[in-house]
């Protein structure tokens, strides 16, 4: 939920002008103009100047991507300005340095002035005390006033471990409470909608769930009503806060106000391993963090790529991964012999059997129904393999509603790569129709089916049955893999590395999170094997030569490499 | 220089005296206070801040006082506890304390009885108490469960009672706790 958020200093406007601020009596040159939350420059401010600087100011309302609210005064800092004399000059020291004037309150001249850094634009020669014993004294009291009616609730509280309130007072608050009298209660577990439940005595009145629900989805949905310590965040009667994007509320909310159903009380955050991984629920590719325990997918949360989702994904493509883990996942080979029924089989076996099939097939006697949820890896080999063969091949089409903001009307998350690796070689969709003519007069004898079921794609079960071959890869049963002559398990893409290719041609890689149930193993391992058998390709030991040797093949990608990609991938010319 | 053997007098030859002085020592130790106690008939009752095997405790109104926050489990080194969380089961008519153990193991063979579970604990739900022997005919039977820690665990007399406390605060304001 606390995903680290890092600011790009980059201007839009080139050349970057430039002004000198002084932070914690270190000069630095920050870009005068910075990009707001929609990417428009907007005037420098103290608190991206103080990051510009590497000094962390503690900030909860302010986020990057969200327009400056500047209400939980987190930020304030002690300051100082260039003092100017009568005729607009600036006044020096003996030395010929300016004169710097500590902003004083007007009405009592002893006592600092501190300004929000999120929301103060910095000026030429400005003095920024971001540590100064009067801006700690800042932080101390606004962290006292904010708990003061805070229930402390961490040892139930879904936040805790990642919570900004924690960490703040941790740092930068009071040892002891000097509250005595009786805290305001507020409604705890209130039904926000089909997917939130909020808190409302945690909530610290932020405003960055309202501003995005508003701002950013553009669903005006959540507001805060009554006054002072009443103060009390809610949705408007008889709406459920209900859009496709209400769990990036849970992640933006610095404390545990507002908690995810799907997550609440199943682990606590910090038992957590984080994954680098893409969302493969559309043709976005949304970069996310797999948070698993002991081979155990517990949540997905969105990692912020500016390239491709900012900060955010949707609420559909964040609870996709219960399958991941589901008991009847398939885990072993398995071989039907003619009619006979399926028996458990041996990985080197089936593999033999197949590349013999394979390589006495009669060219044009095989199709190949691949996906597009395969990685590019995956469907490069399968490409090499069905060039081999002379096969037809396709995938299935996954039409969805394109929204505004991330989700994008082709719901498979690589069609781009389908594309680019040749395996498709026409539209998506198009080659089904003959390959179902095939099967029918039996001019297609073998049938290769990876991660779909073909049932669904117009080739009834009692057509199978009539196929001479069927080699089945998939990871969960299905109508299709019951009818499996050599049925492979496979694994989920938490489960192996790889790339996909979105639909603005980022390709990019995700990592492993979980091991594989008993013996599946990740499709681009056996069929290297398959492709060096029939093929006569290279054997990869690594996924990260296979990609390399991928790079080099397809036009497109020439020069990537594995690495190359890093953690948020590379955007090619498609 | 050469050290001259002493002859042995008659008294010391006749050998008896030296008995006699052997069995006067443990006679007397006959009636002195005994140091020894017949364990495992007699057992040892351990001082005060012993720190035998961790047990769950429930308050004085039968609440299991462990709300599943997982401290002791992150904090216990050689790994003993297992917690199983509630998850979202947990429904939204669950009163003040939202959380408890679905599930909570100690693994008895594992402990090593160091009380950073107790210390940690922010809900003084679990104890280092006098137990010191435990046994079992299998490892299995010494993977203590929640029903069995809670069980030798038993009450504690809560002085705070930090929950019931917020709850009344609540109603007193009109607020659903
Ligand atoms: S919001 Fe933070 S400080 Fe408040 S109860 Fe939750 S973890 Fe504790
Ligand atoms: S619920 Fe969270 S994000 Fe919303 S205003 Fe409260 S603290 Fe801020
Ligand atoms: S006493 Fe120490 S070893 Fe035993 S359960 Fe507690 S933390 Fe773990
Ligand atoms: S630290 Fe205490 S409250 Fe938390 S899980 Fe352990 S026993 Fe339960
Ligand atoms: S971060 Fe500046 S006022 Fe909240």
């Amino acid at each position: 939920m606390s995903t680290a958020v890092k600011l790009e200093a980059k201007s839009v406007a080139a050349p970057v002008e430039m002004m000198t601020v002084n932070v914690n009596g270190r000069s630095v040159s920050v870009p005068k103009l910075m990009p707001d939350h929609n990417g428009k420059p907007v005037p420098t401010t103290m608190l991206q100047a103080c990051q510009v600087a590497g000094v962390e100011v503690p900030h909860y309302c302010y986020h990057p991507k969200l327009p400056i609210a500047g209400n939980c005064r987190m930020c304030l800092v002690e300051f100082g300005l260039p003092m100017m004399g009568a005729d607009r000059k600036p006044i020096l020291n003996e030395d010929g340095s300016p004169k710097i004037a500590k902003q004083v309150l007007p009405y009592d001249p002893s006592q600092p002035r501190g300004a929000i850094a999120c929301a103060t634009p910095i000026s030429p020669g400005m003095e920024i005390y971001a540590d100064s014993i009067a801006t700690q004294q800042m932080r101390e009291g606004v962290l006292e006033s904010l708990l003061i009616n805070h229930p402390l609730d961490c040892p139930i509280c879904d936040q805790a471990g990642e919570c900004k309130l924690q960490e703040y007072s941790v740092e930068h608050g009071q040892a002891t409470s000097r509250f005595v009298e009786e805290k305001v209660h507020k409604p705890k577990r209130v039904d926000l909608g089909p997917r939130i439940v909020l808190d409302d005595e945690r909530c610290i009145l932020c405003s960055r769930c309202v501003r995005f629900t508003r701002d950013i989805v553009g669903d005006d949905a959540l507001g805060f009503v009554n006054r002072g310590s009443y103060n009390t965040l809610t949705h408007f009667p008889g709406k459920p806060f209900d859009n496709n994007y209400t769990l990036n509320t849970v992640d933006l909310c610095p404390v545990g106000a507002l908690t995810s159903k799907d997550f609440r009380f199943q682990m606590r955050v910090w038992f957590l391993k984080e994954t680098k991984s893409v969302c493969t629920s559309c043709a976005t590719g949304c970069n996310i963090l797999m948070g698993s325990r002991e081979g155990k997918i517990h949540r997905y949360e969105p990692r912020q790529n500016d390239a491709v989702n900012s900060c955010w994904m949707c609420d559909e493509g964040r609870l996709n991964y219960k399958w991941i883990g589901r008991e009847d996942r398939l885990k072993t080979v398995m071989i039907r012999r003619g009619n006979a029924p399926q028996v458990v089989g041996k990985w080197p076996i089936a593999l033999a059997e197949i590349s013999a099939r394979l390589n006495a097939a009669i060219p044009g006697s095989v199709a190949i129904i691949g996906s597009s949820r395969q990685t590019t890896e995956e469907l490069w080999l399968l490409a090499k393999i069905a060039k081999k063969l002379g096969a037809k091949t396709d995938t299935k089409v996954r039409e969805g509603e394109a929204d505004k903001l991330l989700v994008n009307a082709d719901r498979n998350p690589n069609s781009t790569g389908a594309r680019l690796t040749g395996f498709l070689t026409e539209k998506a969709g198009n080659n089904i129709r003959a390959i179902v003519e095939g099967l029918k007069v039996g001019s297609i004898k073998t049938l290769l089916v990876f991660g779909e079921d073909i049932t669904t794609l117009g080739i009834s079960s009692a057509l199978l049955d009539t196929v001479d071959c069927l080699i089945v890869s998939e990871i969960l049963p299905n109508a299709t893999t019951a009818k499996a002559n050599y049925l492979l398990p496979g694994c989920a893409h938490a489960e192996k590395r790889g790339t996909l290719i979105n639909i603005k041609g980022r390709v990019q890689k995700f990592m492993k999170a979980v091991e594989q149930p008993g013996e599946a193993r990740p499709e681009w391992e056996f069929l290297n094997e398959l492709a060096a058998n029939i093929a006569g390709h290279h054997r990869f030991v690594s996924i990260e030569g296979l990609f390399n040797a991928m790079a080099q093949d397809i036009q497109p990608l020439n020069g990537l490499t594995w690495s190359s990609l890093g953690d948020q991938g590379v955007t090619i010319a498609i | 220089m050469i050290v001259k053997r002493a002859e042995l007098s008659f008294l010391e030859r006749l050998y008896l005296p030296t008995l006699l002085g052997g069995l006067q020592v443990t006679a007397k130790h006959f009636f002195r206070k005994k140091v020894t106690m017949q364990y495992p008939e007699q057992k040892w009752t351990v001082p005060a801040g012993y720190r035998g095997a961790p047990y769950l405790v429930k308050d004085q109104v039968g609440r299991t006082k462990c709300v599943s926050c997982q401290l002791c489990e992150f904090v216990c080194p050689p790994k003993a506890i297992r917690i199983t969380p509630p998850g979202s089961s947990n429904g939204l008519d669950s009163g003040v304390v939202e959380k408890s153990p679905l599930e909570f193991d100690i693994d008895m063979l594992r402990c090593i009885f160091c009380g950073f579970c107790q210390e940690v604990c922010p809900e003084e739900a679990i104890f280092l108490m006098k137990d010191y022997s435990l046994t079992g005919t299998s490892r299995s039977e010494m993977i203590y469960n929640k029903d069995k820690l809670l069980a030798l665990g038993g009450v504690h007399q809560d002085k705070i009672q930090k929950w019931k406390r917020k709850a009344q605060e609540a109603l007193h304001q009109g607020v659903t706790p």
